[in-house]
């Protein structure tokens, strides 16, 4: 299995989750976000370089500076993956009722 | 199947923790079987078309549980369960880990906690895992779903259906 920046990590810190929020509404520039959260820009690069790795964030130059937008579909593969992995509980628990029926049944 | 059991399944992605709820209809020492006896987990704990096939199972503080998850097309999965913690009939706590064919585990793990109560002729499993990083869990997710999902969309019922008979 290929190895992924760790999305978990890039959304625990609650920084991170306030830049998510904040570019979900609109694109930002570093500078701006730093202002926003009262960071240095080298506080900010850091929370930017890791969301950006896990592909939470997608930069856009634009003239000089660069905005960064929320990427979506990135947040809709996780929710999607974890879909999945309810599914597959779903699928197992249906089993084991159908096992357990069997059981009953026998025991009559 | 469609039933009026409870099924509650939550993610807190900051804690890295899943949360699942499931009722049973059946009494509380049974569901307390069918988790914690080799040859009931074998019967249910994978999601078909994958199967488990437990290799020894020590169900005791500290004793182990090695298995695998078997893909249809035999490939095998193999991972380790080691109890920590064991309340019998209410709760047992375990840290389960991937492993290769010959029990070698590959760290790290998850947590997983169960908590077994029973009302009305009911028992509700309310399992809690803790993973303690993302790869960790995607693999969790990837062993057991992969073949599951596809063999859903194309029409699990029909699949269970047969199975039964």
């Amino acid at each position: 299995m290929k190895m992924k920046p760790d999305i978990f990590q890039a959304i625990a810190d609650p920084t991170r989750r306030a830049i998510l929020t904040l570019i979900a509404i609109q694109a930002l520039t570093p500078n701006v976000m730093a202002e926003k959260f009262d960071m240095t820009r080298q506080a900010v690069s850091k929370h930017i370089k890791v969301l950006q790795e896990c592909d939470l964030i997608k930069p856009q130059p634009s003239g000089r500076e660069i905005y960064y937008h929320f990427n979506a579909q990135k947040m809709q593969e996780f929710d999607h993956w974890l879909a999945q992995f309810r599914q597959n509980w779903e699928t197992q628990f249906n089993q084991l009722d159908k096992l357990l029926s069997t059981i009953k049944e026998q025991k009559k | 199947m469609k039933n009026d059991l409870l099924f509650d399944f939550n993610v807190d992605k900051a804690a890295k923790t899943v949360y699942i709820t499931r009722e049973f209809n059946a009494p509380q020492a049974l569901i307390w079987d069918a988790f914690t006896k080799a040859e009931l987990l074998d019967q249910w704990s994978a999601p078909a078309p994958m199967r488990a096939k437990t290799k020894y199972m020590d169900f005791k503080i500290g004793g182990r549980r090695f298995y695998a998850m078997v893909a249809p097309d035999g490939q095998e999965g193999w991972a380790v369960q080691e109890y920590t913690s064991i309340t019998p009939k209410t709760n047992f706590k375990m840290y389960s880990t991937f492993a290769d064919k010959d029990e070698n585990r590959v760290l790290p793990g998850s947590e997983w906690d169960h908590n077994f109560s029973e009302e009305k002729g009911r028992t509700k499993v309310s399992i809690t895992i803790f993973n303690e990083s993302l790869e960790r869990m995607e693999k969790m997710i990837e062993m057991g779903f992969a073949e599951a999902y596809t063999m859903m969309l194309n029409g699990l019922e029909t699949l269970l259906n047969h199975t039964e008979k």
